[in-house]
């Protein structure tokens, strides 16, 4: 992985959600500028859900850590879900015993399973709201 | 301990810190590391060359590789002419940074190896160096 003179990660948009595949070991301004970017889009695009993927992460100390907490609180307040997938579990081991706890961000195993927890987290806010609408009419 | 093998690289830079995590891999795999004790080293070297950078104003990283009887090892002192640390045992409390950071690097990285040593003092540079055998 020495694909180091990479400027920026893609953000690709599919529906309401906006997909990151992290497949560069990120020096620390590429963290900083997706983390941006991100945050830009999903304001731009009201996107509901953020998913990305680190499969190809082979590590994640305590600044990209950072970066993926910032992006999950940002999103929450832009009103958007994310979901982490793919970490390995050496990554995830080495991350507990280093004091990184990643508190508030949904993992999950799979690209799969990621969409589908975003789906079912929009699902139960289309529900509420719906509920909401019903109260309101009564 | 006799050292197999040994070389400097410098840190002045953000592309340096990745270049440094991508050479402590490939040693690491040569000590015949597990995945696990490989993941733990590159980043608690991470976590040291980017101290080096920010807040010793960059400097070198030294690698080791060392034997004693059949056992492999790797160490690494990272070191700079920079400021300093004035209160060590501060610097070396979980979430204490004096910069905006976690402040998880000293004292994560401390977690991930056999033996971590700073030799610190103000004005005068830091040097922290770690170990982790195979
Ligand atoms: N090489 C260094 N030179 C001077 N100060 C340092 C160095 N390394 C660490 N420090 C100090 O120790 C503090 C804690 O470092 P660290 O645990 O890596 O947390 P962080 O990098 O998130 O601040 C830093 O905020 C800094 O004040
Ligand atoms: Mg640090």
């Amino acid at each position: 992985m020495s694909m180091g003179n990479v400027e920026r990660i893609a953000i690709l948009r599919m529906g309401p959600f906006l997909l990151v595949t992290i497949q560069v070991d990120m020096h620390d301004q590429l963290a900083l500028t997706l983390q941006d970017d991100l945050t830009a889009k999903i304001e731009k695009t009201g996107a509901k859900g953020v998913l990305i993927d680190i499969s190809a992460l082979d590590m994640v100390d305590s600044f990209i850590g950072r970066m993926i907490g910032n992006i999950s609180s940002m999103s929450r307040i832009l009103d958007a879900h994310t979901v982490v997938v793919g970490m390995k579990p050496a990554v995830a081991i080495t991350l507990v015993e280093l004091g990184i706890t990643l508190a508030g961000v949904r993992t999950a195993l799979t690209v799969e399973r990621g969409m589908n927890i975003l789906r079912a987290a929009i699902a139960d806010q289309t529900d509420q709201l719906e509920a909401d609408d019903a109260d309101r009419e009564e | 301990m006799p050292t197999v093998k040994s070389d400097t690289l410098s840190l002045r830079s953000e592309q340096d810190i990745v270049n440094v995590r991508q050479v402590v891999r490939k040693l690491a795999q040569e000590c015949g590391f597990s995945l696990v004790e490989q993941t733990k080293m590159v980043t608690a070297a991470s976590e040291l060359a980017r101290n080096t950078v920010t807040y010793g104003k960059g400097g070198d990283v030294l690698w080791e590789m060392l034997t004693e009887g059949l056992k492999k090892g790797l160490r690494l002192s990272f070191v700079d002419a920079g400021p300093g640390i004035p209160d060590l045992e501060l610097a070396l409390t979980d979430g204490w940074t004096s910069g905006g950071g976690m402040g998880l690097g000293l004292s994560g990285a401390k977690r991930l190896v056999n033996e971590f040593e700073i030799e610190t003092a103000p004005g005068k540079g830091t040097r922290v160096t770690i170990l982790r055998w195979k």
